[in-house]
Parts: C-alpha cells; structure tokens; sequence
C-alpha cells in the first residue's frame, strides 16, 4: 500500500536575497505563498522539483512543502511553512511588512 | 585590548578578497550551491529561514567603541537596523543580502573583526568570562591566553576538518560565567605552588547528547598550555568518529573511549608535541599581556555614587542587580541588560548600540564585552559615573534592572530564523519576561534558558528552568528541564515530564514559580537552592498537577 501524497507547493530560497520563494502555475516563481501552485499529485510535484533543482542559478534548496486550498490560494499546512510564507513573530519584518506597505 | 597586526589585516583581506570572487563566481553561476556553501559557511555565511545571516566573532566577547559603531553601521546600512547577541559571544545579523557581504565583511575588517570560522568542523570562536579583566574574584585576566588560542586556531592548517565543530572556553575566575564544562575543552585558571596553569576539562557539551566535562587534567603550566591543546585536538582529530554527524563531537569519544584512554593517548601526543613548540608561543603570550593591561584607572571620590543610590530608588535597583564587583577600588563591573520586558533577548538596535559605544568612550575606557547570557557590559566603570551611566542609559530603554532575575532570558532565535529549529523561542521569552516582571524582584535569582531545538543554542539543559523547544505532530510543545546549572558547580537539568503546548508554557511555569515560592525557606533561598533541597518531585507536582497538588486544583 503506498503512502498517501500530502498535498504540496514548490518552495525554495533566492539566491540574492535569501527571500522564501514559491513556484507558480505559470512557471514563475513567487513571494507569495498563496500564488503557489499547489499539487496534489505526487508525479507533477516531482517533476516541478525537478525543474526547480535544475534552477541553481537563482534558487537554494527547493523542496516540497505541505500545503492544503484556502480561500485566496494555497495556504501553508505546518507551523514552519506558516513562519516562512509570513516572517518573524517578533518584528514586522519579512513578507509581512511587504504587504504592509 | 588587542589591535591587528600587519599580518592579520593582510591575511583578512586576502580572505576577503577570495570571498568576494567566489560571491561573483556564485551569482554568475561559475559555482554550484554545493561547491558554494562550505565556502559561504567558512565566511559564516548561512542561509535561515527567511534570508541569509552573517555570524561574526567576537573574540572573547571583547569589543572597543569603535568596533561597537561599525557593528551599528552594518546593521543599518545592509540590514534592518539591529543585531543579535548570541551564546556564544557573537553576533549575528538577521537579513544581509548576498551581494552585500562581502562589503561587510571589508568593513568589518576595517575595524579588526571578521565571520571566519563562526562555521564548519573547526575551532570556533574561544569565548571567555564576560567579566575577563574585571572581577575581583579573579586570579588573572584570561584574555591573553584566548588570543593565543584564536590565533592559533584561526586557519590552523591542521584543524580545518576536524570530525566536528569544536568549542573552546576559558575563565580566570574560580567562579565559572563562561560554562567552561559545557564546552568541548573548558579552561579553568588555577595556582598551584603560586604558578599559574590550568584545569583543562574535556568533552563537555549540550545538544542532543548533553555532557558535563570531565577533568582531562587538574594542572597544566601556562607554558605547556598551547601543545597540550593541540595535542588533544590531533587526538580528536584522530580519533573522533566520522561515520555519524550525531556521534562526532569530542563528548562521544571519550564516552566511547573512556576518560582514561583519552588522558593516555593525548599525553603521548603532548610528549611528542612538547618539544616541537620551542616556546615561540610564550614569547607572543607576553606581547599579547601588554595589550590587555588593564587600563588607567582613576582615583576620585564615589561620592556622587553613594548619593544617588541613597535618593534614587530605581538607581539603587540597577545597582543592585546590574553591578558585579571590580578588583580596583572605586570601579564596578557595568551589565547592560537586552532584555528589556517583552524585547527579544540579545537584540540591540544600531541606535542603542553607537550609545553603548559611545559611554563605553566617555565613561568605560573604551572596552565593552558581550556576554553569553547575551547582554552588554561595560568592564570599567568608575563608581562617580554610573549615575550619569545609568541616566543616559535610560534614555535608550537599557536600564532595565534585571540581571539574573527571570526576565534574564537565555533564547536562541528559534524557528522565527532559524532553519534547523523546531519550535519558537523568542516569543517565549517575551511571554515569560513580561508576565513575570511586576513579582521578579521578589522571586529572584533564577535563570531560565531557552532552546528551539535539540541542538540547545539556548543551554536548556544548563538552566535553573530549561525551555526545549520541539515539534510534536505539527505542533510546537515545549519540554521543561528542572535544575540545571551552568557554573562551576555545573549540572543538567532533569526532564520534569510531558510537554506543554504553546499557549500552555506560560502557565506551565507560572506553577512552578508559584510552587517554589510556597516552598522556599526564606526569601533568601533562591530557586535552585530549594530546587536542591527538595528534589524535583514538588516542582512536577506543581507542574502536572499531581500529589498534594492535585487535591488543591
């Protein structure tokens, strides 16, 4: 019996900034969690990892994240995911001050 | 203190130099990351959770205003304005972006500092009582010899690859602030028939496998320091396992090997070692004596002092709790506090940190030291200024009169930054810091550390309360140590049992608080002394609520 694939986003540093990224439907790559693909097929995931490790140029470590629908995108399915895709709890630094502005 | 020679800003800026080409090799996609990343992390150059971080020595947790300054100018000028003390006496900035390190790295070799080896499988920086030069309870300032020991380590050809990081510290106090038993080797400075040497302790360490040093050695004569440091280093280099990450430290090779087989195998290195050194090292020990001499003191009266600790209450608070003894007469030891209710331990911003430079200038001859609890302290200080000290620091939010009290939080940075944790810490130690601030004078001495990992960057288990930090089942739960100590009389904490969630930690020691307060003899008894007394069977009451405590719940 295999195991039951976790619904995943492709994530990854940026080379330049160190910046948490994410993996789009389109290709692209974001800084917003919610604008990830989000995959529910272990062999699609694979694949789009595969693409993502092929990308050394500007990406770290891309992996795949856990990760389940919301209502405006995919939203982050563990604590961890959930720290990376909005900053530190303690300063409004990172992805949450971006939105701020 | 020390300043650069010729041949350490040549060597610095030749490293710089080769740093800076692999940084444009990397981004022009000449290198991979897997050929980068030894080559960052050499550089102290890691990537977090949510950008880079630099990590940079501080040898010895010894600092000068100008060095200080250039620190705040780095934070503001290519982060976000603040920085982060650490355990072991460095500093880390949160948020630089690869193309600007190696700028930082120049400017901080402009003032004589540098990130190499704050990484890898080497001699990490040495670190040092805090209070090193200072305290009236010291036979000798140790310094000295940990600048001997950083410039032997630094790009030691040898010890590049040891099986493991390696962790050095040295007091020269009898009353350890510098956890020398919770370290690789632990230097303690001892006499012995009026000669000064060293007990040299072995195989200490925290992390997933906890160890309380062994004695290696009860005296070893200055001047054999150097080589039987090295011999045990080629020991370990030649013996420490390197088949598993997790089994690599020094701690598990002499767990395996036995405390004695250690003592014989490094004492036929020494033999061997001993003759080849030839004492070069003892000619640079009495160069480098000079630069730390201790400063010029002054004789004037204390008068301004003693009046404003009659009249100022919250003065007479902070000299109370942030001012430890000086050898001079007139002279006290200043310990700025970074946690003030509610900040996060061991940040400071760039402002805060030109104003500790600048008082350290004005009032502290010129020497400021970070400490591995993560404040700032001021070694010198004469006893007529601490009221305009004291004044000034006020102004800044770095008044706070808290040292070893509660509020005194060792944290990591936990999962808010750090890629390898399991759980928050710094939120933690806000929490615990401001629900406890308006009671902490009465409950008193009590060190609570903090880690969000098992690799315990916040000393868990050398806490009067450890905090450990872990992920159960997608959730972040919090295990509880009970009476650990990290001085010269050093233990580890004892798990007091399941663990808390997030929202229950805060609660969770608020019951172990209420109970040692319902326990302690006196007010005089502090926690870890009823914690001895007792056991820690009362406190796991309290705690789970179990025992007399589950009638009272």
């Amino acid at each position: 019996m295999s195991i039951r694939f976790t619904p995943s986003v492709v994530t990854a540093n940026d080379l330049f900034e160190g910046d948490v990224v994410y993996l789009t439907p389109q290709g692209g790559w974001s800084r917003l969690h919610a604008e990830a693909e989000l995959f529910t097929e272990q062999a699609a995931a694979e694949t789009a990892l595969a693409a993502a490790l092929a990308q050394p140029d500007r990406l770290v470590g891309a992996y795949l994240a856990p990760a389940r629908r919301g209502p405006n995108g995919p939203e982050p399915a563990h604590f961890r995911e959930e720290f990376r895709a909005r900053g530190p709890s303690n300063y409004p630094h990172g992805k949450q001050a971006e939105r701020m502005c | 203190m020390y300043t650069y020679s010729e041949f350490d800003r040549d060597f610095l800026a030749t490293r710089n130099a080769q740093f800076r080409a692999q940084v444009e090799r990397r981004i022009a996609g000449n290198l991979t990351e897997e050929e980068f990343r030894p080559l960052r992390l050499m550089n102290g150059l890691y990537l977090q959770l949510h950008a880079y971080m630099l990590r940079v020595a501080i040898p010895y947790g010894t600092l000068n205003s100008a060095q200080m300054r250039q620190l705040a100018m780095i934070a503001e000028k290519w982060d976000k304005g603040y920085g982060h003390f650490t355990t072991r006496q460095n500093i880390q900035f949160n948020w630089p972006r690869l193309r600007d390190v190696p700028d930082i790295l120049d400017a901080l070799a402009e003032v004589g500092m540098h990130a190499i080896q704050t990484s890898g499988n080497c001699v990490r920086n040495v670190t040092a009582d805090h209070f090193a030069g200072a305290s009236a309870d010291e036979i000798a300032d140790p310094r000295p010899v940990a600048e001997l020991l950083r410039q032997w380590s630094t790009d030691h050809p040898e010890f590049q690859f040891l099986p493991r990081k390696f962790k050095i510290a040295i007091t020269g106090s009898p009353n350890d602030r510098a956890v020398t038993r919770a370290h690789d080797i632990g230097l303690r400075m001892v006499l012995q028939d009026g000669a000064r040497g060293f007990e040299v302790i072995v195989g200490g360490g925290l992390g997933r496998t906890p160890v309380i040093g062994k004695v290696l050695a009860e005296f070893i004569p200055e001047a054999d320091l150097l080589p039987y440091i090295e011999a045990i280093l080629s020991t370990y280099n030649s013996y420490g396992r390197r088949d598993n990450k997790y089994k690599a430290r020094i701690k598990i090779m002499v767990n395996e090997l036995g405390l004695e087989e250690v003592r014989a195998r490094v004492a036929h290195r020494f033999e061997a070692l001993r003759a080849e050194w030839g004492g070069a090292d003892q000619a640079i020990l009495n160069d480098l004596r000079r630069a730390f001499a201790p400063p010029a003191f002054r004789v004037a009266s204390t008068e301004a002092y003693e009046i404003a600790y009659k009249n100022d209450p919250v003065f007479r608070s902070f000299a109370d709790t942030n001012l430890a003894q000086h050898w001079q007469d007139g002279y006290a030891i200043v310990t700025i506090s970074l946690k003030a209710h509610g900040a996060t331990p061991g940040d400071a911003t760039s402002d805060q940190m030109r104003l500790m430079a600048d008082l350290a200038e004005r009032y502290g001859h010129d020497e400021l030291r970070i400490s591995h609890e993560q404040n700032v302290i001021l070694p010198h200080v004469h006893k007529s200024d601490l009221p305009a000290l004291h004044a000034a620091l006020q102004q800044a939010g770095l008044a706070t009169a808290n040292i070893g009290l509660i509020s005194d939080i060792i944290a990591c940075p936990g999962m808010d930054y750090c890629a390898l944790a399991t759980a928050r810490s710094i939120p933690v130690a806000q929490e615990i810091a401001t629900a406890f601030e308006a009671r902490e004078q009465d409950i008193g001495g009590l060190k609570i550390k903090i880690s969000g990992c098992i690799n315990a960057c916040g000393h868990h288990h050398v806490g009067h309360i450890g905090i450990l930090g872990l992920d159960r089942a997608g959730v972040e739960n919090y295990q509880i140590t009970l009476g650990g100590d990290a001085t010269e009389t050093a233990a580890l904490g004892e798990r007091a049992g399941p663990g808390f969630a997030y929202d229950q930690i805060v609660p969770a020691i608020e019951r172990v608080i209420d109970a040692y307060l319902d326990l302690r003899q006196d007010p005089q008894e502090e926690f870890i002394k009823t914690f001895q007394r007792l056991g820690a069977q009362p406190f796991k009451d309290a705690l789970y609520l179990t025992g007399d405590r589950a009638n009272a719940a």
